[in-house]
């Protein structure tokens, strides 16, 4: 062979949990072929010594379903929030830098907390309300252009990605980001989720809601699912430039 | 999130941004242009604005309360975005900041170019004509000042009203907002000409 061994090398922020400050360690690993992020972590914890030749404790790091669907295993790799099982060695630069999505609350390393996001699609009532005190059979039909339209924005997994992503998602401020606002769209357009449109509107109409909005665009450039954010938010925005005059000079019926 | 205080404002902000203020700021960079026509035309111009009936009303209420509105707000705005042009240098996240940027720059021009103009004038101290702003422009770091203040007010309405146009829901779809791009890029090389083509005539 002659040649030495090609490795990689990583450099990653970890914390050892939420109020302790964060810490980089350096780690050199054997190159396999076709490697991601994720299988040099689970190097990492297989054989959990530092880049000093010390031995310390493994990474740690969330992960689902290993095929960029959950949202699970997003981090900061090189800069740029992503998935980390999608994210493929070759195509890094090195050293490769992995840090949290430091938007959210860190857990510990590589794992943060993502539940403002969900907390938020409550605050805007991202669901279709289908219960009623009798059966209220079948609802309106969904064109089915309209459906395949609806399936894209359908497609969020709540990865925290766009919010990471934008200079308005941050610990000045209560901006929701992208996500739930594009959920807010996605439930307006469904046909039974239609039915309670304003109550929607008015939630994102509130405090940290679309307002919040500095059109930097980061979310729809940084979006792993390529979900259309901007023209969920300017959609919306026109919804809520609507919804506002009708709150004020409108009638004394809500919907439609 | 029942209080929709913020939105209001936000809107309110968006608005006033685009009307009266970057009206406003047209009309003056369009008078301004009066210089290049030599000085009689200048102070006639200048005359007849500083003459217009009811002018300290309309100073009031399109000029300094809108203004301080939106200067205020904005500066609330742009400190409390977390800028990262850096790691996510895309055209769009690069004129979100350099609209803070401007924005913030702004305050300070204009605060100092009303002392320097209206202020001094308000107190006699001064009157505005053509000499006025051959005197302050005679000085090369005010020249380069009010350079950067004309670039600074041309590009932070221009992108303005790029924004404003998403923010009222005006230009949805990804096509519309390049579109609005394109058009307010053509808004912001105009207002630049005729307002550097006036600083220059006092040189």
């Amino acid at each position: 062979m002659g040649e030495a061994a090609k490795t990689v090398i990583f450099e990653i922020e970890r914390q050892n949990s939420t109020d302790d400050s964060s810490y980089w360690e350096k780690f050199e690993l054997p190159y396999r072929a076709n490697m991601n992020v994720i299988s040099a972590l689970m190097e990492i914890r297989r054989n959990p010594v530092n880049m000093d030749g010390k031995r310390t404790t493994p990474v740690n790091w969330d992960m689902n379903c290993l095929e960029e669907v959950c949202g699970a295993c997003s981090m900061v790799i090189n800069g740029k929030a992503r998935q980390s099982c999608t994210a493929l060695v070759d195509k890094l630069e090195q050293p490769i830098r992995l840090q949290p999505m430091k938007t959210f609350p860190v857990v510990r390393d590589l794992i943060v907390d993502r539940s403002r996001m969900f907390d938020s699609l409550k605050k805007v009532k991202a669901w279709v309300p289908i219960d009623g005190t009798h059966d209220l059979g079948e609802g309106p039909r969904m064109p089915e252009r309209k459906r395949q339209w609806a399936y894209e924005l359908s497609k969020c997994m709540t990865c925290g990605v766009c919010l990471e992503a934008c200079p308005n998602v941050n610990d000045k401020s209560d901006f929701i980001g992208a996500a739930p606002l594009s959920q807010v769209r996605l439930m307006n357009a469904h046909p039974s989720g239609a039915m309670n449109r304003d109550e929607r509107l008015n939630a994102i109409m509130g405090e940290g809601g679309l307002a919040d909005c500095g059109n930097s665009q980061n979310c729809v450039e940084s979006c792993p699912k390529g979900i259309p954010l901007t023209t969920s938010i300017a959609a919306l925005n026109r919804d809520a430039t609507i919804q506002m005059f009708r709150n004020f000079f409108g009638s004394d019926h809500m919907v439609d | 999130m029942d209080n929709n205080r913020e939105f209001l404002m936000r809107r309110l902000h968006s608005l006033l941004g685009v009307i009266p203020i970057g009206l406003f700021l047209t009309q003056h960079l369009i008078v301004n242009h009066f210089a290049t026509q030599g000085v009689e035309e200048f102070n006639r111009a200048a005359h007849f604005m500083a003459n217009l009936p009811f002018v300290i009303f309309l100073e009031i209420f399109v000029i300094y309360l809108p203004l301080m509105y939106h200067a205020f707000y904005g500066l609330y705005i742009a400190f409390t975005a977390k800028n990262n042009p850096g790691h996510y240098s895309y055209l769009r996240n690069m004129l979100f900041v350099a609209q803070r940027y401007t924005g913030i720059f702004l305050v300070v021009f204009i605060a100092w170019h009303i002392f320097e103009t209206r202020f001094q004038v308000a107190i006699g101290a001064a009157e505005a004509d053509f000499s006025m702003m051959e005197n302050i422009l005679s000085n090369p770091f005010m020249f380069v000042f009010y350079i950067l203040g004309v670039v600074s007010a041309t590009f932070h309405l221009a992108n303005g009203l790029w924004s404003f146009f998403v923010t009222w829901g005006i230009t949805v779809s990804a096509k519309a907002q390049r579109y609005s791009t394109y058009f307010t890029l053509l808004v912001f090389i105009v207002l630049t000409i005729i307002g550097i083509r006036a600083l220059f005539a006092f040189v």
